[in-house]
């Protein structure tokens, strides 16, 4: 149980207009709130045991999630702006709305679902936890992606991505599901996993171009079980057909080698 | 494929001095020493040898000698025995020409030329063994106004000063990652920055778990690849620096091979072990400096604005409008590492043609800066080649807030700068991650002789300014009225701001 009366003295009075409680649940209004006072004010909100916050109004505010020391929830009406959960360590955010630019950038823990788009160069450097996109992403997603030991990351986009998806990847997993092409269209991003070396690319249906240090192969048994993992989720949180989503066949793209450029010196 | 190439060095053995005790045979990494137990006799392959001295070192009797190998090509001012040999490493190989440590040329170097001024006659100097002599440098931003409120005879510093680094002298270690040097290598500079009051700085390969003790002394590194970013390592350190650019190699990434991928290194960067460790030049969040800015105050944000964010850049040609740019973007210091800076691996060809001198980026970014009424914004630092006490006061004199070293305290610890760091075999124990080479440098005796390094450094800083009269460090920066200029152009005297001796 949290204190609401605790809290509210503890704020700052120029927050207390955009606050209140229901229940357990804080909602803030964040018309005309900076993103530093709503993050602030998160802060606050977080190192006092609130569980779940209801942020309404939401337009650009960036670095969402960022520095919150607890797997607090998050729901977000409107539009955040770049950088959302940037360097995140735990906390689980809903985005009812689209998301811009570098969702999950740097991301060590916790999740991100987005009813709606997301921007460029989402889930940059990645290495924990797990983003769920329910429509297209934008260019460069899934870049520098790394994982280690327990930690590997993950990221399923229900539409279809755009150029360099993957690029320089090192590790985790990207689901991309192209709900949104019609019959045999391929996805049409270029350049997929240039640069990769590490980690995996599930599509389903087929990729237009793809860089030349990868090569699509057949998914296995053990592939399988983890794309039919990661979409029963994405049919959770999407209410969208598990099996008509599996109907279709996936591919699995994986590079040639872990040193791509290992033979370009002369030593 | 038969080698055309001739051996660089050519070893030496007095055979009435060696007593067959093996220490070369096991100090060098190269393995140019063999023992021959049937002739009990110990040989040499002179076409492993790199010069590093380290044999010469440690031989108890002083029978070997390394000399270089003169011949076999014919005198040629333009088509010189280096250029032949890389052409013919090329044409066997087929490969990018790399190398180690910074340009090897005598390059267009302005310290020489640039002379210290001392009082004669019309101002005092001061004896800095007697009188107090401030050298500690604040770096972070500083407020363009303090407002002050006088209250009951107290008085309250109302203005909420930006969050800054204290260095006791103004010298710090610069970037050199985990992986390029070893885990003792970080571990001296660490230790030797809690002593003398400095910071060390991580390089891109992020923190080692057993040294996050020394964070409160650390700059942590964030670039491309983002190896070992996660939110702890961010709070660890005391600033935090995002590389865009390193002065041997601008516009170049780096690459750390799988082979040196080490299962420490491994767990430090947060990648599996023997994979390609990768840091592309571009970071592709930031294609201007609105982009920036936007990592600038992600990572304030992850920090909760309790630590300055320093943006390190290579000296370019237009070094100035983009520093301006950093500082706009929200940057507390800017670091500029010229083109004689170091790496630890680059290709030569980059290295030796590809950036300007420290000296004039100092000088054109300080003016700046002034210029446009934001030098208060932002602290300078500046790197690249800075080998003595000398170097380090004249960039300060032309704006510098304080130097990046890092040749300087690899030297110090046994680096004999024969350019060969990319290997990983450094027989000095430095730039490897071979846990047996490693033990070479003992962390211990390494702080003790970076820290005499930056004492002997601080008492010479402190001499000169007595020479001139001034007794705190304030008073030097950017002072070039202390400098003056022999052997240049107008242009170049102008750039650097400073006249010419005898004016």
């Amino acid at each position: 149980m949290i204190a609401k009366e605790i809290i509210l003295a503890k704020l700052d009075s120029r927050f207390l207009p955009h606050v209140t409680f229901n229940d357990q649940i804080c909602q803030v209004n964040a018309e005309g709130l900076h993103y530093r006072d709503l993050n602030s004010l998160l802060r606050t909100l977080d190192s006092h045991g609130v569980e779940k916050v209801e942020l309404h109004s939401v337009c650009g505010q960036r670095y969402i999630g960022t520095d919150l020391k607890t797997g607090m929830a998050i729901e977000i009406y409107g539009t955040p702006g770049n950088d959302l959960a940037a360097f995140m360590n735990g906390p689980y955010i809903t985005v009812y709305g689209n998301a811009q630019d570098c969702v999950a950038n740097t991301m060590n823990e916790g999740k991100v679902v987005v009813h709606g788009r997301a921007g460029d160069i989402t889930c940059y450097g990645m290495r924990g936890g797990k983003v769920f996109i329910r429509d297209d992403i934008g260019a460069r997603a899934g870049i520098h992606m790394k994982e280690y030991m327990d930690k590997k990351p993950y990221l399923v986009v229900g539409g279809t991505a755009m150029d360099f998806l993957g690029e320089y990847m090192a590790g985790g997993v990207l689901l991309v599901l192209g709900l949104n092409l019609k019959g045999d269209e391929p996805h049409k991003a270029r350049f997929v996993g240039t640069g990769m070396h590490a980690g995996v690319i599930y599509v389903r249906g087929n990729v237009a171009h793809m860089g030349k240090e990868v090569k699509m192969v057949d998914v296995e048994k053990s592939d399988m079980l983890t794309i039919e993992g990661l979409v029963r989720e994405f049919c959770g949180y999407f209410k969208t057909d598990f099996e008509e989503i599996l109907s279709k066949k996936f591919m699995k793209i994986v590079p040639y080698s872990h040193r791509p450029y290992g033979r370009i010196y002369a030593y | 494929m038969k080698s055309y190439l001739p051996v660089d060095f050519i070893v030496e053995r007095d055979e009435s001095k060696c007593i067959r005790c093996k220490v070369c045979v096991n100090q060098c990494t190269y393995e140019t020493h063999n023992y021959d137990a049937q002739d009990d006799v110990i040989r040499s392959k002179d076409e492993n040898c790199v010069n590093c001295q380290r044999c010469v070192t440690m031989c108890p009797t002083h029978a070997l000698s390394i000399k270089k190998n003169l011949g076999p090509f014919r005198d040629n001012a333009n088509w010189s025995s280096e250029v032949i040999k890389d052409i013919k490493k090329q044409a066997e190989t087929g490969g990018v020409l790399l190398t180690g440590m910074g340009a090897d040329k005598p390059y267009l170097t302005y310290w020489e030329r640039l002379l210290l001024n001392a009082s004669q006659v019309t101002n005092p100097s001061i004896d800095p063994l007697r009188e107090p002599m401030e050298i500690r440098t604040y770096l972070g931003a500083k407020p363009d106004a303090l407002e002050i409120e006088f209250e009951d005879g107290d008085i309250d510093l109302k203005t909420k000063l930006a969050p800054q680094l204290i260095l006791e002298t103004p010298i710090m270690f610069s970037a050199m990652s985990y992986g390029a040097i070893s885990l003792n290598v970080h571990e001296s500079l660490a230790r030797a920055a809690m002593r003398a009051g400095t910071y060390f700085n991580t390089g891109e390969g992020g923190l080692d778990s057993r040294l996050y003790k020394y964070g409160e002394r650390a700059i942590v590194q964030v670039a491309s690849g983002r190896f070992g970013v996660h939110s702890s390592y961010l709070n660890a350190g005391a600033a935090i620096e995002i590389k865009i650019g390193q002065g041997a190699k601008p516009g170049i990434g780096g690459h750390l091979p799988g082979e040196k991928v080490t299962e420490d290194i491994a767990r430090t960067r947060m990648i599996p072990v023997g994979t390609d460790a990768l840091s592309p030049a571009p970071q592709h969040d930031i294609y201007s400096i609105e982009d920036l800015r936007q990592l600038i105050y992600a990572l304030k944000e992850a920090t909760n604005y309790s630590k300055p964010v320093s943006v390190k850049i290579a000296a370019v040609h237009n070094v100035a409008a983009i520093a301006s740019g950093i500082v706009r973007a929200g940057a507390d210091i800017i670091a500029l590492d010229g083109v004689r800076g170091s790496t630890g691996a680059a290709p030569k060809v980059i290295r030796d043609n590809v950036g300007i001198p420290i000296e004039l980026a100092i000088a054109s970014v300080d003016q700046r800066l002034r210029d446009e009424g934001i030098r208060n914004k932002a602290s300078i630092v500046a790197a690249g080649g800075f080998r003595s006490s000398g170097d380090i006061v004249k960039a300060i004199a032309l704006g510098a807030d304080a130097v990046y070293v890092a040749t300087a305290a690899l030297i110090a610890l046994g680096c004999t700068v024969c350019q060969k760091c990319y290997t990983g075999k450094c027989p000095w124990g430095i730039a490897t991650s071979d846990p047996w080479i490693s033990k070479r440098v003992n962390p211990e005796i390494g702080a003790e002789r970076l820290v005499n390094l930056l004492r002997g450094w601080s008492m010479e800083i402190k001499e000169i300014m007595g020479g001139m009269g001034i007794n705190a460090i304030e008073s030097l920066r950017g002072n070039r009225l202390h400098l003056r200029g022999v052997n240049m152009t107008d242009t170049e005297l102008k750039i650097l701001g400073v006249k010419m001796a005898g004016e």
